[in-house]
């Protein structure tokens, strides 16, 4: 196979590092489904039945722990897209977009376990509530993302929007952490740091955490947090990398 | 103050008057956009007296951002067609100078329609609309608009979906701002004291300057090729 | 800097779009006044090269001086010394042909009363002279790439780079801008020129350069065979 000038040639002696990889991101998502399985055994054998709201609070676990791990994907996007900016390399482009993309599949499953509880304890799916408006609209605005992203054929300049876009974007995450203090109408119970929150008088739905509930919840954010993000992430990336080496195959093939 | 960055700001501003004046295409269309939304919004809404007041200030937010998005799609579609953005790359200039411009310019056209609007809805609505503090949050609010808009619409006019793409990446964005915004103006429609509702014009400036920030150092990766 | 050095030195030039290569390691030097035709099919990285040697766009690897500054790092430097035309007109339409030159000369920053005198040598130079007040959206296409034309030439840039210039330009026009052309090299200036048209090539430029596939697949003075070359070396005919 004749190297073609000026195009990066696939390495074969990669695949050696790549198999330990392998073996590495295996052990790591076998770790992350023991750890997720026992969080959801906690969650619904160990944290105990709420008083007034039954069954369903036990949503709320999931709830929390998916934006956090939302939130740390999209934070890492960020940081991600402020080093492609300086650097040019593409695999920080790459994480950025695994962040976006794995953010967004948590964004949904914060917003949909939060629809789920909502129903029975405010008898509504869906309500416009500034909390949930807002984010729903970070949802968006991660879609607008990834059409921006599909807008772009030439890939530097898509990797360079799509840094700052991404670093832009951000500012709805933060947006929907700060809604609460700056817009107290909101329905939205804040049962983490409720001493720090002015609403609460407004809320509905709050509940007393009592400590093995604590404990679950501590629990299920670190799986979420440290396994279930990276994991996915990890997985993503290497999707990614596959289909560059794809991309990369097929075009040194059509040069020859 | 004649450095070469304001030397170049203000050819760009008074260029983009010029053209403006000449041909009436910006503020033209964005007025008449603006004009058509009152009217259907007066219409959808079939708002009484009370209703009014609640709904006025999201009306005039709306109005105001759908049609900058306008301008602002025209503004820098101005620059791409002809591939003046390039003759204005290859001249020996600062690129910041070039966002400082354009924004300007955006600025200027989005707040004439805006100031425009004021007395449209005070005639079409039967409320007065018109204050000193609704002049500075028009004012901080807009500002905040155009500045993320010529940033995002100097991305967006380089994409494939181009002219369609601008709200969708924009109005995300632009909701804190929006928020605020809106806030603000319903409070002094309805006349709550400033010590009520002054945080939200705080708040406003505070995005201002953080998207100002962000954006003027952004500008100069989105217009390398 | 000595006049005996190259203006333009181009070393191991590599630029790819994501996975697709369009220049492979080119090298080139062009002495100070010569006119240059670059000639390749669609997509064989001819507006690439322009491109880069104007700044627009950066290297991938390998490296680019003009007048001895490297590119784009020290772009800064020799702005000034680089017009370009390209196949899209760089004027704005709803502007006169006298105000899109003045808004360009106070981008170059020369100085109001200068200016006036400069754009009206150039609008008798490309013809205009009476349609100055005239907005560029009225114009025809060659009177527009005439604009053009003056637009680049405004700030009396050593170095001319020409992108499909002809494009859209029926005869008469062509002949003008070809006379255009012949007057500039005449002036000593640098002229480097995409085009397809190899007869007209072959008529105004000294040197002739091919690009294929992304390399430099001739590179010589011009001969009236061209157009036989051209089609050995690339196997097809230029498709206009």
């Amino acid at each position: 196979m004749s190297a073609v000038q000026g195009l990066p040639v696939y390495q074969p002696q990669e695949a050696g590092a790549g198999e330990s990889r392998t073996r590495l991101l295996q052990g790591y998502s076998v770790a992350t489904l023991l750890l997720l399985t026992l969080s959801l055994g906690l969650m619904l054998a160990y944290a105990g039945q709420d008083v007034q709201q039954g069954e369903v609070q036990r949503l709320f676990y999931v709830h929390i722990a998916s934006f956090f791990g939302a939130f740390f994907s999209f934070g890492a996007a960020v940081l991600a897209g402020i080093q492609y900016l300086r650097t040019r390399a593409a695999r920080w482009d790459t994480l950025a977009l695994a962040g976006i993309e794995v953010g967004l599949l948590l964004a949904f499953i914060n917003l949909a376990t939060g629809s789920i509880w909502a129903r029975p304890i405010w008898n509504t799916w869906w309500t416009w509530d500034p909390r949930l408006t807002s984010a729903a609209v970070m949802f968006l605005t991660y879609v607008a993302y990834l059409m921006l992203r599909n807008g772009i054929d030439n890939p530097e300049r898509r990797r360079l929007f799509a840094s700052i876009y991404g670093i832009l974007a951000f500012g709805t995450v933060v947006f929907t952490l700060v809604i609460i203090r700056i817009r107290p109408d909101t329905i939205h119970p804040t049962v983490i740091a409720t001493q720090l929150s002015t609403s609460g008088s407004e809320a509905e739905g709050a509940f007393e955490m009592s400590s093995r509930m604590t404990q679950t919840l501590l629990f299920t954010l670190a799986v979420w947090i440290f396994f279930v993000t990276p994991a996915l992430m990890w997985w993503r990336i290497r999707l990614e990398n596959a289909a560059e080496r794809l991309h990369r195959l097929k075009a040194q093939y059509l040069e020859e | 103050m004649n450095t070469p960055f304001t030397r170049v700001m203000f050819s760009i501003i008074r260029k983009d008057l010029l053209a403006e004046l000449r041909s009436r295409e910006l503020v033209g269309t964005m007025l008449m956009f603006a004009l058509l939304s009152v009217l259907i919004f007066s219409f959808a809404l079939e708002l009484d007296r009370v209703a009014r007041q609640e709904a006025i200030s999201g009306v005039l937010w709306v109005t105001i951002i759908f049609g900058s998005i306008l301008g602002l799609n025209r503004s820098m579609g101005m620059e791409r067609d002809n591939g003046n953005m390039d003759a204005m790359l290859l001249a020996p200039i600062s690129r910041p100078a070039i966002f400082a411009g354009k924004f300007l310019g955006n600025l200027l056209f989005t707040l004439v329609v805006g100031l425009l609007l004021l007395p449209l809805t005070t005639i079409l609505y039967n409320i007065s609309v018109i204050s000193g503090w609704m002049l500075v949050i028009l004012g901080l609010g807009i500002f905040g608009f155009c500045v993320t808009g010529t940033l995002i619409a100097t991305m967006t006019v380089q994409t494939r979906a181009r002219e369609a793409l601008l709200p969708i990446a924009l109005l995300p964005v632009a909701l804190p701002l929006l928020l605020a915004a809106v806030k603000a103006t319903t409070a002094i429609l309805n006349n709550v004291p400033f010590a009520d509702w002054g945080t939200w014009a705080q708040i406003l400036l505070v995005i201002d300057v953080v998207y100002l920030v962000v954006c003027v150092l952004a500008f100069e990766y989105v217009i390398e090729d | 800097m000595s006049d005996t050095r190259p203006i333009i030195e181009i070393d191991r030039l590599v630029k790819t779009f994501g996975f697709l290569p369009v220049l492979r390691q080119v090298s080139l030097s062009i002495p100070r006044g010569q006119f240059v035709a670059l000639l390749g099919a669609n997509g064989s990285g001819k507006s690439t090269l322009l491109r880069l040697i104007a700044g627009l766009i950066k290297p991938g690897e390998g490296e680019i001086r003009v007048g001895g500054w490297l590119i784009p790092a020290e772009a800064a430097a020799v702005r000034p010394q680089i017009g370009m035309v390209s196949h899209k007109a760089l004027l704005y339409d709803n502007l006169t042909a006298r105000e899109n030159l003045r808004f360009y000369a106070r981008l170059y920053n020369l100085p109001a009363d200068q200016a006036e005198a400069r754009i009206q040598e150039l609008l008798q130079q490309v013809g205009l002279w009476k349609r100055g007040e005239s907005l560029v959206r009225t114009f025809s296409r060659g009177m527009q790439q005439r604009l053009s034309i003056a637009r680049a030439l405004l700030h009396n840039p050593h170095v001319l780079l020409f992108d499909e210039p002809h494009t859209g330009l029926d005869q008469e026009a062509g002949a003008a801008l070809d006379a255009l052309l012949q007057s500039a090299h005449a002036a000593g200036h640098t002229i480097i020129m995409t085009t397809h048209e190899l007869d007209r090539a072959a008529r105004l430029a000294e040197r002739a350069i091919i690009i294929h596939r992304g390399k430099v697949a001739y590179d010589a003075a011009t001969t009236p065979a061209l157009p036989v070359l051209y089609r050995e070396i690339t196997g097809t005919a230029p498709t206009p």
